[in-house]
């Protein structure tokens, strides 16, 4: 039995899964990279801000990416629902806009267990659905000590099937792995590296 | 021409080598003294009162395609002989006509109550049929006719006329041999076809295989049941046709006509060509089930508008298809619901400039890339969101040290830059008119870690992107 983040984060397939935060592309990048297999973004096309391939490149391989463009969410939840049924689809992320109801939110969850995909739905704050199986808040935070990726803080609000808890992780991008670090503020030596 | 008959000379001009020249004339033409391939100038010489038209090769080849499904109700053999001409093996079905003359008769009658002037012969060989056709005259034989009634070319007719060797006869009775020598294999190998002493295939050419089906109902239906059993029904003859010819579907439309003679199509743009009923009859469901039925449906007619090749493949017990398959199934059924080409795929890009160094491009139209991670340039960090750039306070080039974006307060912690990028001034970008930028990552105290970039040409500075 795996403890701590890794008892949640990989996260659980066949369920649907939201995220909030000035972090939360990042943790969709990194949560479709632990899923493995075809990843569809889901995004309503008005929105300007696109995610990069160079960007999702350390993450995982861009080809793997498949973008789909809608009109509105109803649109959205329609592809994704659509998707997570399909079954040949491993993660499917979905940009919502507006607040999703207890419906949406359960159509998607039975879209996802018929075809054992996992959903991350990029929520802005409060705008989730009760039927999330976990909902994550993620921040990038303020590091010191340079590095390629940055730190965030992960935070578990709700959790159907575990426990909550908040962590700080890094990306290596060497490695393609997920590494918790401890809070910025306990490290030894770190006085003298402020700057 | 045929709707709107003229009735002075007329000609269709053609602009060859960048010379107008008569493409194809009428009889009144012809008899003004203008002929074919002479330039347009020296014809309104000749002809002040020429009417003339642009002519189109491109409707002629269609016209003529028209008039050989027309010509095999003679005979099954029917080629295209040239840009303007077709060739009937009639052999063995001109008693069907009452002979030869008769079915001649026939052509030309039917040829000219549709509005055209046939030139037909019948004869013993291609060769000979041709020059009676374009060079015969009545009760003349194929020895009177002139050698460019050979099919030869310009050059050739000209240098044997210069010896003399004006008719088909005079060139019979010349040795063969030093012909031979002097014009070559050609002059012969014609000579021979059209006394039918060479044979001369004929290539008959099949019409394009036509991917539609229809099915009528004795009673309208409108259930949805029924008209997916119809589908189904209309699916599999079409499905064996396009096996048959080794094709897929990649467009397929389904009409269906009411009772009160409305019809209503459903269109299903596939994301990769397909010949398999049972998962076309799925993909069609969503369309089916949005049709109004009204009365009831007396037809359906499923045509593939668009087909592509699609080999046979070898059967394998290694399952590495299906899953291709069925990502393939899938962006048809979003596709029918957003459009095909809204779902799309990465694609590199070799430019520097970071709007520009990857392409979107529709997933259905570009297959799966050939080498996983091919292309893709690492090394360079690049943010993983980019958003339009958005004005920030700051002056100087160097990073701000304090700035406001999306009504947050920031601090710069480290900056490391600049990194400039050059617009390309063979592509005209309206977003890149402020010149040069310098970009920056900047490390903020809030944890969040940007991409900032400076224009030197016209001082600003803007956010354009957010690292992960």
């Amino acid at each position: 039995m795996r403890t701590g983040l890794f008892a949640s984060f990989p996260l659980r397939s066949a369920r649907v899964h939201e995220v909030s935060g000035p972090g939360s592309c990042a943790f969709a990048a990194i949560a479709a990279a632990s899923a493995g297999g075809m990843v569809l973004w889901v995004r309503e096309a008005w929105c300007p801000e696109t995610v990069t391939p160079a960007g999702l490149a350390p993450f995982f391989d861009p080809d793997r990416l498949l973008l789909a463009l809608t009109d509105n969410q109803t649109g959205s939840l329609a592809v994704a629902e659509e998707a997570l049924r399909a079954g040949v689809i491993a993660c499917v992320v979905i940009e919502i806009s507006q607040p999703l109801g207890l419906r949406e939110g359960r159509r998607l969850q039975l879209a996802a267990k018929a075809g054992h995909a996992a959903g991350l739905c990029i929520t802005p704050e409060g705008m989730g659905s009760n039927a999330a199986e976990s909902r994550w808040h993620a921040a990038p935070v303020f590091d010191p000590a340079s590095g390629d990726s940055t730190l965030m803080r992960w935070e578990i609000k709700k959790n159907k099937t575990g426990t909550y808890g908040a962590w700080h992780v890094r990306w290596s991008s060497e490695t393609h792995r997920l590494h918790v670090v401890s809070p910025v503020g306990e490290r030894p030596g770190l006085a003298g590296a402020a700057g | 021409m045929r709707a709107r008959p003229v009735d002075g000379p007329f000609a269709l001009t053609l602009t060859q080598n960048n010379t107008n020249r008569i493409y194809c004339l009428n009889r009144q033409a012809e008899q003004a003294g203008l002929s074919r391939g002479m330039s347009f100038a020296d014809a309104r010489a000749y002809c002040p009162g020429l009417i003339t038209h642009p002519a189109r090769p491109d409707l002629d080849a269609r016209f003529l395609v028209v008039l050989r499904r027309w010509a095999a109700r003679y005979c099954p053999s029917v080629g295209a002989e040239g840009m303007d001409g077709l060739t009937l093996d009639v052999t063995g079905a001109t008693h069907l006509w009452g002979g030869e003359e008769a079915m001649l008769d026939d052509m030309r009658a039917r040829a000219e109550r549709a509005g055209l002037s046939l030139l037909v012969a019948c004869s013993h060989s291609r060769g000979a049929a041709w020059a009676l056709a374009h060079y015969g005259q009545e009760g003349g034989g194929l020895e009177t006719l002139p050698v460019a009634a050979l099919r030869l070319e310009g050059t050739m007719i000209t240098s044997l006329e210069r010896l003399g060797l004006r008719t088909i006869a005079d060139l019979e009775a010349t040795a063969r041999a030093p012909l031979a020598r002097r014009f070559g294999p050609q002059l012969l190998t014609r000579l021979d076809q059209a006394f039918g002493r060479a044979p001369e295939a004929l290539a008959p050419e099949g019409d394009p295989p036509h991917y539609g089906v229809r099915l009528s109902f004795p009673d309208p239906i409108g259930l949805t049941g029924d008209v997916m059993n119809a589908l189904e029904r209309l699916l599999k003859p079409l499905c064996t046709k396009l096996k048959a010819q080794e094709t897929g579907a990649r467009c397929l439309v389904l009409t269906f006509r009411r009772v009160d003679q409305e019809s209503q199509d459903v269109p299903l743009r596939l994301a990769a060509p397909m010949r398999d009923p049972e998962r076309l009859l799925r993909l069609f469901e969503r369309g089916v089930g949005e049709v109004e039925a009204g009365f009831g449906i007396d037809q359906m007619r499923l045509e593939a508008t668009l087909v592509e090749p699609l080999p046979a493949e070898q059967l394998s017990t290694a399952q590495t298809r299906p899953g291709e398959d069925r990502l393939s199934d899938l962006i048809t059924r979003i596709g029918t619901r957003i459009g095909l080409e809204n779902i799309q795929r990465f694609l590199p890009s070799d430019s520097h400039i970071p709007e520009r160094s990857f392409m979107t491009v529709p997933a259905a139209f570009n297959g799966t890339p050939s080498a996983p991670g091919s292309g893709w340039r690492r090394g360079q960090l690049r943010p993983l969101r980019l958003f339009p750039p958005v004005p920030i306070l700051g002056t100087g080039s160097q990073p701000p040290n304090q700035f406001r974006w999306r009504r947050m307060a920031f601090r710069t912690f480290r900056a490391m830059g600049p990194e400039r990028i050059a617009p390309e001034w063979w592509q005209d970008d309206e977003n890149w008119r402020s010149g040069v930028r310098d970009y920056w990552k900047v490390d903020t105290r809030e944890g969040q870690r940007l991409w900032l970039f400076y224009t030197p040409q016209n001082p600003g500075w803007f956010v354009q992107g957010e690292f992960a």
